[in-house]
Formats: structure tokens, C-alpha cells, sequence
């Protein structure tokens, strides 16, 4: 198995999709030049300005456009070049691509996918380093996919293209150079399935994208100090794999959901919902977040610093759960 | 963006405005229909059977039935609001229109979309639209995809005027410029942004705003359904022929109010201006005149046609008033495809 970067794992699934399915287009800002990080750099050359198409700086326009092409019979694929632009984006994600299979009473289908990336990486300040996957993942009839490695960054981009319906895959920016095992050829992830990506017996974690690094490195960490973490990527956040976390809890008992974006309304607030709904009498602690102060991202890189969760924070909330 | 192979179906001739009779009478059987559709809406509303808000069509049918009558089956269209007239003009069936204003089960959309949301696959209608402006992506979408497939359909973008406060719309007709995508933006001013007077929310000439783009445009009296009629079939050949969009500015005037409950308008717009539209520029009455007066119907087919229309309604809504409501469980399926 061939070793890539999360950035090229991410360019290679959307050449085989592109390969595969004649219908697949992407759409976006400078995409027919690779865009601003290079992931799409190479796919013009390969299969022409039609079909790889420059947009203008037009993000709610595009995304309008990509839901109509949907509707009549394209399988578009579109970037939003920072998640801090989707905002510009979002009547058309929300009022329409959401929406319109539901109030066709199941006529229309929208075989979109919204490439997005996201996340702290490089003090971009507050408009290019946000995380911002909780407000896609509360609108029905979207679903909203995070990578946390290269293999998943392909396996689910290809999923999220095959799939009838609008799917937001979001990419963090701060994993794009980060390297592992990508298998070639059909590799698919499904969608809403999470996995555990280290088994241990004291505590569960349950971190996305970025975090899942510095989740790991911190139960390495700790089984050095005698203390066993198991650790789950939910990889889908909509639909999200309850069971898997719900398994994992009632084995360990403890949970603590570690995530990128500010603490408040987060994702990790339906996680420990869910979890206590159906795992309550088998928590021996209280289910704990590590996650960003409620701010927006500061530009400073002493700030930003502070801002990201890391290593240092999850270990001191597994002491704190267990008591050790 | 160079144009794919055409492999569509082949081009209906274009029209004259010299129409056959066959034809004409085709145009005002359409244009009656929403009418007397749009009565019955008004009625049931009154009689406290209709649930939620309609927002009525009647006096721009002319528009709609002009439009759609230049269209073929598999073209696109996207409505609005006050979309009951695009729908029937484009081909829905009168029972299952008023099911899903009704939000009974053999409604279009299964009664979830309701009267602002009206879908139909088969007649290539991508649906009516709440959001104001919100369409012009999906048929702008809808065009590059016939564009992009090498087909020779086009799509049609029906908005209101109160739509050009939105910049989507610009936005849209930028990219459709520049990749001379067959789409038709038709504007449909009925001088009031609901409540308010277009020329207080409008700088500039409507026009000018798409010949910025390059846009062909034309502005026209949308009471003439032969007019509209004669204009979309040039309009609709050129963008099949791959000439690109056009925006089609048509003038006309909403009868009632911006919902069926808008019942004193009088704060907002003269009774006087109300009257003098609805005496001398009701579209469906200019073409009755018109059809009588070039022999081409007489009072007495003009009157039987009426009657197989009323006809038609009473069954239709006679079959939604006693269709079932959704199944309950009903509510969450079709979330996801």
C-alpha cells in the first residue's frame, strides 16, 4: 500500500471518481488551477476545463448551481475554499439542497458533494480557521463527513461522490502534509460508520479530524503511565454511529469528546446526549469536552496557541475523569 | 467552456406570430385554467379549507401560458412563491395540485412541499420556491447540466421583480453569460415587492441590469399572451441553438393581494390603479376580445370551453377535499435519498 498525503489521497479519490462516472464535475474557485493548497492541481490537465471548471468568487451562486446541475442529472462536486465561506453559501446548502428531496416528496434527488476544508493551521485569523461542522450537522438532509487520515480522506470522499444525496466533506487544512498507508484502486468508506482507532479498557475518546492525532499521541501517552484509552473517530457526524461510541462507553464506563470547534453547541454536545440516553447507568464519571474556548480564532500564534486544543489538555481531562 | 455534441431530441420548429387557431385556443384554455384554479384556491382559503398561505397567480397568466406554451415537456423550469401558474402552464394536473395545497397524500410532493413548493419531475419542473430569488441557481444549475450532457433542453427562471434585490440573481446570470448556457431568466414585474412599490426598491432600468451582463433583453407587455408567446419561442431557439441566456422583462400586475389574507390593499395601492388593470389589461379577457374579434372563437365556444374548465376544477377539487392526509410515520421519510 502506497504512502500519500492527506491532500493527495484526497486528489486521487476525486480522479477515480472523475474516471469512473462521466457525470462527476468539480466547481470552484481557481479549482481548474489546483486551487490555493493544490488538491485539485493536475485534474484540468487530466480531464479538461469542462469538466474542471473555474468559477468566480461566488460561493452561494456556485453552490446554486452545482444543486441545479444536481437535480438535472450531474454528480457535481463543488469547493468551498474555507468553511468560513460556506456562510455565504448556506441558503442554498440549507433552504434548497437539504430540502428539496423532502418538500418533492422524494422526486428530486441532489448528488451533491461540497468539498470544504477547515480548521486552525497556520494563524489565518478568524475568517480563514474556523470549524464550523455542528451547524451543517443540525439540518436534515444533509450529511456532514470529517477525515482524520489520508486512507478515510479518500474511501470517504469517493462514498460522499457516489452518494444521492448532498454531502458535506470537510477537510482540515492542518492535516493536508500528513502522510499514511492509502490503499489504491476501489477503496470505498461508508458513510456513517465511526471506527475505533485504538482499543483501551479506562476511558473512551471520541475526537474528529485533527484532534484525532493529538488524541492518540495522548493515550500513547498515558499507557505509559499504566492508563488504557480507547479511542473512536466517528469519521460521520451525520448521520452519526452512536452504537460504535455507545459499545465503547458501556465497556469503559467514561467518555470525554475532543473537538476542534468552540466547546459551546458543539458536536460533542449531541455526542454526550446520545450517549447518556442510552449509556447512562454505566457512566462512573461525567462525560467531559476539550474542546476551543467560546471565541472567535484569534490571528496571534501566542493566542491561536492556546485556542487549539492539544495533548496537554486531553491528558489533564483523562486524569481529571479517572481520578489519577 | 466549449459546447458538447447536441444528442438531444431535434428542435420544435420555431413559431411565428401568425399562430394557428389550434394553438391560440390552446393558449387561452391554459391561461383559463389558472384563472379559474386560482378562484378556487381563493375560495377554499375563504371557506377556511386551505391551510397555510397561497399567493395567487391571477392576472399574469399571460406570462406563464406564453412562456411554458414555447417549451417542450423535458425543458426545466423553476417558480416561485406564486407558483401555482407555472406549474399548471408546464403541464401539472389540476387534482394533484390542489391535493398538495391541501397537503393530502396524492399531492406532487406526498402534501410536504404545499403551495410554495410545488414539484414535478416529469414536466421538468424543479420546483416552486420560497426564497426570493432562491431559484436562479437550480435553473442556471439545471441549463449547465443540459449544456454539459450535450442535450438541447433549456431551462426557464421565473421570478418576481422583487427578486432583483437579490445578488444571486446577478451572480447567476454573470456565469450564464459567460458560458452562454441556455437559460431564460423571466422577470415577472407585477410592480410590487409585496407590499411595496418596485420603483422605491429599484434603481436604474430593470434591463439595464442583465445587459450588463451582455445579456440579450427584452422588455414587454406580459398582458399580450401572444406577445410573450411569440417572444419565448425566439428566445427559447436561441438558447437551444446555443446563443446563451436572455432575460425576458415582462410587464403585468397581481389582480389580488401579495397572499390570499392581503384583503385591504388600499394602503399600499390606489383601488383606482387596481381597476383600470383589471378592466383594461386582464390578459385572459384582452385574448377572448381578440379571438372574437379575428373570428377565430365565438362566445359561444369561448363560453363552452369555460365550462369544461370549471368542470375539470370542480372534479379536481372535489378529489383533493376527500384524498387522505400522509400517514403519519410519513414525516420523517425522504429526508435523505
Amino acid at each position: 500500500m502506497p504512502e500519500q498525503t492527506y491532500l493527495e489521497a484526497i486528489r486521487g479519490g476525486l480522479h477515480e471518481e472523475m474516471s469512473h462516472d462521466p457525470s462527476v464535475y468539480l466547481f470552484g474557485e481557481d479549482v481548474a488551477l489546483g486551487g490555493p493548497f493544490g488538491v485539485t492541481a493536475g485534474l484540468a490537465e487530466a480531464f479538461g476545463k469542462n469538466r474542471v471548471v473555474n468559477t468566480p468568487i461566488s460561493e452561494g451562486t456556485v453552490m446554486g448551481l452545482a444543486i441545479g446541475a444536481a437535480t438535472a442529472g450531474l454528480r457535481p462536486v463543488v469547493e468551498i475554499m474555507f468553511i468560513d465561506f460556506i456562510t455565504l453559501a448556506m441558503d442554498q446548502l440549507v433552504n434548497h439542497a437539504a430540502k428539496l428531496h423532502y418538500m418533492s416528496g422524494g422526486q428530486l434527488k441532489i448528488p451533491l458533494t461540497v468539498r470544504v476544508q477547515c480548521g486552525i493551521s497556520g494563524t489565518m485569523g478568524a475568517h480563514h480557521s474556523q470549524s464550523l461542522e455542528s451547524w451543517l450537522a443540525h439540518v436534515p438532509g444533509l450529511k456532514v463527513v470529517m477525515a482524520s487520515n489520508p486512507a478515510d480522506a479518500k474511501g470517504l470522499l469517493k462514498a460522499a461522490i457516489r452518494d444521492d444525496n448532498p454531502v458535506v466533506f470537510i477537510e482540515h487544512r492542518g492535516l493536508y502534509w500528513t502522510r499514511g498507508q492509502v490503499p489504491e484502486g476501489e477503496y470505498l468508506v461508508p458513510i456513517g460508520k465511526a471506527v475505533v482507532a485504538r482499543e483501551g479498557e479506562d476511558l473512551t475518546i471520541v475526537a474528529t479530524a485533527k484532534m484525532l492525532a493529538a488524541t492518540l499521541e495522548a493515550a500513547e501517552e498515558l499507557s505509559s503511565n499504566g492508563i488504557s484509552v480507547e479511542v473512536i473517530d466517528p469519521r460521520t457526524l451525520s448521520p452519526l454511529d452512536v452504537e460504535t461510541i455507545v459499545s465503547s462507553v458501556k465497556k469503559t464506563s467514561r467518555l470525554i469528546i475532543v473537538h476542534e470547534a468552540v466547546e459551546k453547541d458543539g458536536i460533542g454536545a449531541e455526542i454526550a446526549t446520545q450517549v447518556q440516553q442510552e449509556a447512562f447507568y454505566y457512566l462512573d464519571s461525567p462525560i467531559a469536552r476539550v474542546a476551543a474556548p467560546f471565541a472567535p480564532v484569534p490571528a496571534s500564534p501566542a493566542l491561536e496557541k492556546c485556542f487549539v486544543p492539544g495533548k496537554t489538555e486531553i491528558i489533564r481531562a483523562v486524569r481529571r475523569a479517572l481520578n489519577r | 467552456m466549449t459546447q458538447s455534441k447536441k444528442t438531444g431530441r431535434k428542435q420544435q420548429s420555431p413559431g411565428s406570430s401568425a399562430l394557428d387557431r389550434e394553438r391560440l385556443l390552446r393558449l387561452y384554455r391554459q391561461m383559463l385554467k389558472i384563472r379559474l384554479f386560482e378562484e378556487q384556491v381563493n375560495q377554499l382559503y375563504l371557506g377556511a379549507k386551505m391551510p397555510g398561505l397561497a399567493h395567487l397567480y391571477i392576472g399574469q397568466e399571460a406570462v406563464a401560458v406564453g412562456v411554458c406554451e414555447a417549451l417542450r415537456r423535458d425543458d426545466y423550469i423553476t417558480s416561485t412563491h406564486r407558483g401555482h401558474g407555472h406549474c399548471l402552464a408546464k403541464g401539472a394536473s389540476l387534482d394533484k395540485m390542489f391535493a398538495e395545497l391541501l397537503g393530502k397524500a396524492p399531492g406532487y410532493c406526498r402534501g410536504k412541499g404545499g403551495s410554495m413548493h410545488i414539484a414535478d419531475q416529469d414536466t421538468g419542473n424543479l420546483g416552486a420556491n420560497a426564497i426570493v430569488g432562491g431559484s436562479a441557481g437550480i435553473a442556471t444549475g439545471a441549463a449547465m447540466s443540459a449544456k454539459m450532457r450535450g442535450s438541447d433542453q433549456v431551462a426557464v427562471c421565473f421570478f418576481g421583480e422583487g427578486a432583483l434585490g437579490q445578488g444571486l440573481l446577478y451572480e447567476e446570470m454573470n456565469m450564464a453569460s459567460l458560458w452562454k448556457l441556455p437559460v431564460i431568466y423571466v422577470c415577472e414585474n407585477n410592480q410590487y415587492n409585496e407590499y411595496t412599490s418596485y420603483r422605491e426598491t429599484t434603481a436604474g432600468e430593470v434591463a439595464a441590469r442583465a445587459e450588463a451582463f451582455g445579456i440579450h433583453t427584452e422588455t414587454i407587455d406580459g398582458q399580450d399572451v401572444q406577445l410573450v408567446h411569440a417572444k419565448s419561442l425566439t428566445l427559447v431557439e436561441r438558447a437551444r441553438r446555443g446563443k446563451g441566456p436572455a432575460f425576458l422583462h415582462c410587464n403585468t400586475y397581481r389582480f389580488h393581494g401579495h397572499h390570499v389574507g392581503d384583503v385591504d390593499r388600499t394602503y399600499y395601492r390606489a383601488k383606482k390603479e387596481e381597476e383600470e388593470w383589471k378592466s383594461k389589461r386582464d390578459p385572459v379577457k384582452l385574448f377572448a376580445e381578440w379571438l372574437q374579434k379575428s373570428e377565430m372563437a365565438d362566445g359561444k365556444l369561448l363560453d363552452q370551453i369555460e365550462n369544461e374548465i370549471a368542470t375539470r376544477i370542480k372534479e379536481a377539487v372535489n378529489f383533493a377535499l376527500n384524498a387522505p392526509y400522509p400517514e403519519l410515520d410519513e414525516v420523517g421519510q425522504d429526508v435523505y435519498a
